[in-house]
């Protein structure tokens, strides 16, 4: 398509799963009034329509600026948002080789979880109100993605964060999942609150030299502005990152929101949402590049998060919990990429991981689904036989995320060490240490889930041994499309030394510009590749020797593993610390004295006005309508002696 | 006769009225003296009217006569739904409000 034809239909891409969203939640607002249900095949068809035409159109968007110069941009003006003076905000979209990433990672592993979700929540419901809220996640996930200026990003990172909350608390009746979304949503408000702040930060910066504007494109030319603040903004802008991200110390809603359903999960709190903190980042590289310090905090977080979320994912029983702690963990690789300012490789792991993630999460409710609810790896064992297909997916996409060549994982990881190891020196090095050591803890847990789950001995009951059956079509070739995904596309980012070019490197040179890394030292490249892949290796070897040689029994775990198993007991640290003090002051001065006494008091304290004042009154009023007739002349009197003799009084 | 006589005249139907209202316990003579006082008031538009010489008084009397004829008809319907509730048409048995 013709390039300015096409920039006039880039709305379609966050606006169609919109539209979807509304139709398919005005369907469900119509039949729960009538208490009969939309046919489910409409409903499904219906849901899956607009992300379908988004991802079209983003594949256009994608090949189009293939073809254009390097650094052009596809921008789109809907209309102007909110203006004040000479500051305007402008509902616009921009699409630059960033965004065209995310657009197509995004739109695909959203479509192809719509078509899953038909098969997984077929049982369900609130069937069409749960597609409804998904198109609005993927609508505002799309916002976020293209919005041109932080407040349309900022309207959409809030987006996001609303479909979270109501997918998490999806099934509301259960209380520990309506707590589970409160609690995410709260914990991102904490988050938002910096974001916000690094906003008006940013604002108010510009504003003393001029006219101001959060253009992406703005901020980028005038970055000299803001370099006196860069450290403060940037810190306040990933404490948004590290809520949304669930990094240290916000990470705590991630495990909770598994509470939701296992598709919800995989899209939302694997493969998009939680990566949209690395995109921001990203998105305002050249505030972070302007703050070398802020960098090494925000690489710290990411590795220390990486290591503490490993550590617990080695203790955890529950299938969807080890995964999302692992969710976690990578996102910590993530940002530790972003901090040593390997913008590229952060987002290429962002690509591989929605990728095998999202196939490790969806093969997770594959499992659950045959298994019927059933969660923990405990019970499992020996299913590889039972559900091949399932099995099959989930063990490449293992093999992904460890870190094996030629998965995808591979490659993404591999890059970001290499970066990290050729940043600031001593300090890049030991980052790179430990993101070595949590390479291998990473194939320990991911390899102990898969050896328990997958291989062994089947621990269900015997009875239901029969009644275990491999998932319809439906989701099974979800399944299949993200395996090969997870196996394939590593290759976009072959490295030079193993004979590539690193197509993806090179895509996304124009928007962070080059980083540089020495190219000579091939024999040291190699030597940390085989490095990192004998370190996976070492992890899948441990968990093999613990749990597949000898058969695996559930044992009560002791020390430091007991410790693990309740999640370092962060929560607790948490409620004790944080939230109890908190509730404490709310209810014994915030209620008792603010609201009770002073607001009630004033209110309450009116009313008793008004009613003694109307008392006292009311005595004039007898009924009797002689008396009123009494008064009347009474008034004509005084209006007669005023008239003729003068108002005197008070003299 | 002048206009001193006329104002005389409004000034006597008035407190007719007026003493209608203040002794008579039937609502029927309480509508008939408010329609009395009114009057008084409307003869006092037209004299006026007259000795000024222009015809903004008696635009207010036709104002007041619409006026009385809404108020009467008001008043009776009252009276009428009154007079089924209970069986009188004695004021003093609508005096509840002071009790």
């Amino acid at each position: 398509m013709d390039r300015t034809a096409l920039e006039n239909f880039l709305w379609i891409i966050p606006i169609a799963p919109l539209i979807g969203a509304m139709v398919v939640g005005f369907l469900c607002a119509l039949s729960n009034k009538r208490g009969v249900f939309p046919p489910r095949a409409l409903v499904g068809v219906l849901a899956c329509v607009g992300p379908l035409a988004s991802f079209v159109v983003s594949v256009l968007v994608f090949l189009s600026l293939g073809k254009s110069a390097e650094a052009s941009t596809l921008h789109q003006k809907l209309y102007s948002w909110m203006a004040c003076g000479a500051f305007s905000i402008d509902f616009s979209f921009e699409a630059d080789r960033l965004t065209a990433i995310m657009l197509l990672f995004v739109t695909f592993v959203g479509t192809i979880i719509h078509c899953y979700s038909i098969g997984y929540m077929g049982h369900d419901k609130g069937y069409a109100r749960f597609f409804s809220y998904l198109n609005l996640f993927l609508s505002s996930m799309l916002i976020l993605v293209l919005g041109s200026n932080l407040v349309l990003m900022f309207l959409g990172w809030e987006g996001v964060g609303l479909c979270s909350y109501l997918l998490i608390a999806f099934w509301f009746d259960d209380e520990a999942k309506a707590a589970a979304g409160k609690k995410a949503f709260i914990v991102n408000r904490i988050g938002d609150f910096g974001f916000v702040l690094g906003i008006f930060l940013i604002f108010t910066t510009l504003l003393k030299q001029g006219p101001a504007s959060l253009e992406f494109s703005f901020l980028a030319a005038h970055a000299n502005i803001l370099a006196p603040v860069a450290l403060t903004a940037s810190l306040l802008l990933f404490m948004g990152a590290v809520g949304k991200s669930a990094q240290i110390p916000l990470y705590v809603w991630l495990p909770d929101a598994m509470a939701g359903p296992t598709p919800v999960s995989a899209l939302i709190h694997a493969a998009t949402m939680v990566t949209a903190g690395v995109f921001m980042v990203a998105r305002m590289h050249f505030l972070f590049d302007l703050s070398p310090f802020a960098g090494k905090v925000v690489a710290l977080v990411g590795i220390t998060t990486a290591l503490l979320a490993a550590f617990i994912g080695f203790a955890q029983n529950d299938i969807k919990k080890i995964l999302a702690y692992s969710t976690v963990s990578q996102l910590g690789f993530m940002f530790l990429a972003v901090g040593a300012g390997a913008y590229g490789a952060g987002i290429f792991h962002v690509f591989t991981h929605a990728f095998f993630k999202a196939c490790l999460f969806l093969g997770a409710g594959s499992v659950i689904h045959a298994l019927h609810e059933e969660q923990d790896i405990r019970r499992m064992g020996g299913l590889l036989k039972k559900l091949p297909i399932t099995g099959a997916t989930f063990l490449i996409a293992w093999l992904a995320i460890c870190g094996i060549p030629p998965f995808a994982g591979f490659f993404s990881k591999d890059e970001i060490l290499w970066s990290v190891f050729n940043t600031w020196g001593l300090y890049g090095k030991v980052l790179w240490a430990l993101g070595l050591f949590g390479a291998g803890l990473t194939a320990f847990y991911m390899s102990r889930l898969v050896f328990i789950t997958f291989f062994g001995k089947n621990r269900l009951p015997s009875d239901q041994h029969d009644k275990i059956h491999e998932s319809p079509l439906m989701m099974t070739i979800p399944l299949m499309v993200l395996a090969l995904g997870s196996l394939t596309i590593g290759f976009l980012g072959l490295p030079a030394t193993l004979g590539g070019t690193n197509v993806f490197g090179t895509w996304l040179a124009p928007v962070f510009g080059a980083h540089e890394l020495p190219s000579e030292e091939h024999s040291m490249e190699y030597a940390l590749m085989a490095l990192s892949v004998f370190a996976a290796a070492l992890g899948i070897g441990a968990a093999y020797l613990k749990y597949l040689r000898k058969p695996f029994a559930p044992s009560k775990p002791h020390g430091i593993a007991a410790f693990a198993v309740g999640a370092f007991f962060v929560d607790e640290l948490y409620a004790r610390v944080l939230i109890n003090p908190l509730a404490a002051i709310s209810r014994s001065f915030l209620f008792r004295v603010i609201d009770v006494a002073i607001i009630d008091g004033a209110i309450n304290g009116l009313a008793a006005l008004a009613l003694r004042a109307g008392g006292a009154v009311r005595l004039l009023q007898t009924g009797s309508v002689r008396t009123y007739v009494y008064y009347l002349g009474g008034g004509a009197v005084v209006l007669m002696v005023v008239i003729f003799v003068g108002w005197r009084w008070p003299l | 006769m002048g206009t001193n006589a006329y104002v005389g005249l409004s000034i006597v139907i008035f407190f007719i009225g007026v003493f209608g209202m203040l002794t008579r316990r039937s609502a029927f003579f309480f509508l008939m003296s408010i329609e009395l006082m009114l009057n008084a008031a409307n003869l006092l538009w037209v004299v006026f009217a007259k000795s000024n010489g222009n015809l903004d008084g008696q635009v207010y009397a036709f104002f007041i006569m619409a006026l009385a004829a809404a108020e009467a008809c008001v008043g009776l319907a009252i009276i009428v739904l009154f007079y089924r509730k209970r069986r009188s048409v004695n004021l003093d048995d609508a005096a509840e409000m002071g009790k």
